[in-house]
C-alpha cells in the first residue's frame, strides 16, 4: 500500500553497488540539479515539497536551508547527521546500509544547493561497518565522476567525508555534533548564533538528518509540487518508521502518512500485530523521548477520531492526550510490559547520556533514575510520584538543548497516563516484584465528551 | 635515579607509536579537514589508537595522540573520557557490549544479560580471568528491531537467544585460542 520513494529499490539485488544503483536510475537528480537548476531553484523545490526534518523536530527543510548565511569568501558546509541514537530508531542505519548511494545522491544535490565543497557525514561510532559501506560508496562515486573536482563539467567541486562518533547520544543535537566534529566533547552550544550563521569552524553550516537528505533526490526528480501531493496536510511525502518491541514483524517501513495507527500495527504489510497473541498495552510512537500513550489513546484521539501515522494526527491533543511523530521510532509494548520498569530504563538512558553542562538535566536525570529504580524495586513511597512530576517539570525548558525535554517527557507521560500502575507498585511492594499490573483499563474505549 | 626513570619513560613512550600503515591512515584522517583544523581528527584518531594499542587508551597512548595532532594532552583526556566507546582501562580481547535500553528490555535483554554473566562468571564491567572476555552494559545501539542484541568489536550480534550466546562464546573462545 502507498507510495515508496526511498525504499522502492531496496530489494533489488546488488543495489548497494554503484553499477546496479545507476542502472536502476540512480544519480539522475544530480544531473538534473547541476545541469538544469540553480542552487536557488533547488532550495525553492525543497520548500515547495514541504519536506520536514526527519530527525525528530520536523522543521521544514527548505526553510532551514534558506537561513544559511553567505558571507563573501567564507566556505559553507553541509553536515549529514547520521548519529542515530534515539532508542527505538534504526531507520537511518537501514538507509545507509542498503542504499548508500541514495544518501550520496541527496548529499551531492544538497551540497550544490548550499554551496558546500566539503560535506561531512557524522555517523555514530557503533555503526562501524556502515562507515565502511559509505566509504566504499564514496570511492565508487568518485571513480564515476559524481564527486571530486568539476563534477559533470559544471565547475562544482564536492568531497564527502565520513567521521565516526564515539558513543554519545547528545551528538545527535546539531551543535553538539558540530563540537564533536571539531574534536571536542559533545557539549551543545548556546543558540544564537545558529549553525546557519556560525557552525562548523564558525562557518555557515546546515545539519540535516540522513532520511531528510535521502529524500532530496526523489524531490528533485519528481518536483516539489508532486512530492507535496503525497501524504496529508503538512505531513508531505513519505516517512520511514522503524517498528520494534512486542510485534510480529519488527523492521523499517516506508509509509505515505495516510495510514491509521491501527492498520500500521495490525496489518500484515507492516507490524503484523502484537507478538504471541498478546494484547496491545502502550506505545511510544516516535522514539523514546516522545510521550508514551496507552492503547486507547494511541488508536483514537481524545475526540474519538481515528489516529493516523502523521505529524498532525500523532500530536493531536497535545501532550495531554497525544504524542509526536518524532524520529519515527515506533516502540510497541504488550500487556505483559511494566510501564514503571520501561520508564526506569529510559530514565537511566538519559542520565547516562546527559552531557552534564546544565544542572537541571545533569542532576534531574540522576534523581529521576534513582526514584524510578526505588519504585521499580518495591521501595517507593506515594510522595515519590509527585516528586518525579516536580523534577521533570523543573528540567523541561530549562536547559541549553532539548535533551532535558527529551528526558522529562517520557517520565511525565508515564505518570500522566499510568499513574495507577505507579501507585500499584508502591502499594504492593512484594507482589510487584513477582507479577505485573497487566493491561487493566488501558485498552478500554475512551469516554468522549458529547 | 631520576635519569634512569626518564630513560625508562622514554622507552615506554617509544613503544606507543603508529606503524607505517597506521600512520598513513592517521594522515588520511587528518587530511579530511582544513589546514589548522587537525584537532577535528581527534575522534577518528582515538579510534585508530585504541584499535592499534590493545583495545584501550592509556595515558601514554593519549599523550602520543596529542603529539601527533599537535594539541595539548588535556584536550585528548577530556574527549576520551566523554565518549563511551573509548576504554580508559584495559579490557579483554573481546568486549561484549550488551544493550539494556527500553526496546531491548521489552524484548528480553534482562535474561540475556543474566545468562552471559552466568556463562562467563563475571559481572558487568569485569573481565574474565583468562583475559578473553569483558562484559559491558551499554545504552541503545540502534538495533531495536533486532533485539536483544550486543556488539562485539565492529559486529552486531542480533536476535540473541541463550543458544546464540553459547555459540558466540564458543566462536570467540576459539578465535582467542588461535591468536594466543
Amino acid at each position: 500500500m502507498g507510495v515508496k520513494l526511498l525504499l522502492d529499490k531496496a530489494h533489488v539485488p546488488g543495489i548497494r553497488t554503484y553499477d546496479v544503483y545507476r542502472r536502476e536510475g540512480g544519480y539522475r537528480s544530480v544531473e538534473k540539479a547541476l545541469k538544469e537548476m540553480t542552487p536557488e531553484s533547488i532550495v525553492e523545490e525543497v520548500k515547495k515539497s514541504g519536506l520536514r526534518g526527519r530527525g525528530g523536530a520536523g522543521f521544514p527543510a527548505g526553510m532551514k536551508w534558506s537561513f544559511i548565511a553567505k558571507p563573501e569568501g567564507v566556505p559553507r558546509h553541509l553536515v549529514c547527521n547520521a548519529d542515530e541514537s534515539e532508542p527505538g530508531t534504526f531507520k537511518d542505519r537501514y538507509l545507509m546500509e542498503f542504499l548508500p548511494h541514495l544518501l550520496l545522491e541527496g548529499l551531492i544535490v544538497s551540497s550544490f544547493a548550499l554551496g558546500s565543497n566539503d560535506t561531512y557525514i557524522y555517523i555514530r561510532g557503533e555503526y562501524a561497518w556502515i562507515t565502511d559501506i559509505l566509504e566504499e560508496a564514496i570511492k565508487e562515486a568518485h571513480a564515476n565522476g559524481w564527486l571530486g573536482k568539476n563534477i559533470l563539467g559544471t565547475g562544482f567541486d564536492c568531497n564527502i567525508h565520513v567521521q565516526r562518533g564515539a558513543g554519545a547520544y547528545i551528538c545527535g543535537e546539531e551543535t553538539a555534533l558540530i563540537e564533536s566534529l571539531e574534536g571536542n566533547r559533545g557539549n551543545p552550544r548556546i543558540k544564537p548564533p545558529f549553525p546557519a550563521i556560525q557552525g562548523l569552524w564558525q562557518r555557515p553550516t546546515v545539519v540535516n538528518n540522513v532520511e531528510t537528505l535521502a529524500s532530496i533526490g526523489p524531490i528533485i526528480n519528481m518536483g516539489g509540487d508532486e512530492y507535496a501531493k503525497i501524504g496529508v496536510g503538512r505531513s508531505t511525502g513519505t516517512k520511514l518508521i522503524s517498528a520494534c518491541g512486542n510485534i510480529n514483524k519488527p523492521g523499517v517501513y516506508e509509509i505515505d502518512m495516510t495510514i491509521s495507527v491501527e492498520d500500521f500495527i495490525y496489518s500484515d504489510e507492516f507490524c503484523g500485530g502484537i507478538a504471541n497473541g498478546k494484547k496491545l498495552k502502550a506505545c511510544i510512537p516516535g522514539g523514546s523521548s516522545v510521550p508514551i500513550l496507552p492503547a486507547n489513546l494511541l488508536l483514537k484521539t481524545a475526540k474519538g477520531e481515528t489516529r493516523y501515522m502523521n505529524y498532525e494526527s500523532l500530536s493531536d491533543g497535545g501532550f495531554a492526550t497525544g504524542s509526536m511523530m518524532g524520529s519515527g521510532g515506533f516502540i510497541v509494548l504488550d500487556e505483559d510490559q511494566c510501564i514503571v520498569k520501561n520508564t526506569y530504563t529510559l530514565a537511566r538512558f538519559y542520565r547516562h547520556e546527559s552531557c552534564g553542562q546544565c544542572s537541571p538535566c545533569r542532576e534531574g536525570t540522576g534523581w529521576m533514575e534513582k526514584i524510578l529504580q526505588k519504585i521499580e524495586t518495591g521501595k517507593g513511597s506515594m510522595s515519590d510520584i509527585d516528586l518525579l512530576w516536580d523534577i521533570q517539570r523543573k528540567i523541561e525548558g530549562n536547559t541549553i538543548c532539548p535533551l532535558g525535554d527529551a528526558a522529562a517527557w517520557p517520565v511525565a507521560a508515564a505518570i500522566r497516563h499510568f499513574r495507577d500502575e505507579f501507585e500499584w507498585h508502591i502499594n504492593n511492594p512484594e507482589l510487584s516484584q513477582t507479577s505485573n499490573f497487566g493491561l487493566q483499563h488501558y485498552a478500554d474505549p475512551i469516554h468522549v465528551p458529547a | 635515579m631520576l635519569c634512569a626513570q626518564s630513560i625508562e619513560k622514554k622507552r615506554f613512550y617509544m613503544s606507543i607509536q603508529f606503524n607505517e600503515q597506521q600512520m598513513a591512515e592517521c594522515k588520511r584522517l587528518i587530511a579530511r579537514y582544513p589546514e589548522g583544523k587537525q584537532k577535528s581528527a581527534l575522534l577518528p584518531v582515538l579510534h585508530l589508537a585504541q584499535e592499534s594499542f590493545d583495545g584501550w587508551l592509556s595515558t601514554e597512548t593519549m599523550d602520543y595522540v596529542a603529539s601527533v595532532l599537535s594539541i595539548e594532552p588535556i584536550e585528548v583526556y577530556e574527549v576520551a573520557s566523554f565518549y563511551s566507546m573509548y576504554n580508559l582501562k584495559p579490557v579483554g580481547q573481546f568486549v561484549f557490549e550488551v544493550c539494556q535500553t527500553g526496546p531491548c528490555m521489552v524484548s528480553g535483554s534482562d535474561n540475556i544479560i543474566t545468562y552471559i554473566q552466568q556463562q562467563l562468571d563475571i559481572k558487568p564491567g569485569e573481565t574474565t580471568k583468562d583475559g578473553i572476555f569483558t562484559l559491558k552494559l551499554v545504552e541503545c545501539l540502534g538495533a531495536c528491531g533486532y533485539a536483544p542484541m550486543m556488539q562485539v568489536g565492529k559486529i552486531y550480534k542480533e536476535h540473541l537467544t541463550k543458544e546464540k550466546v553459547d555459540a558466540i562464546i564458543t566462536e570467540y573462545r576459539s578465535q582467542a585460542a588461535v591468536k594466543n
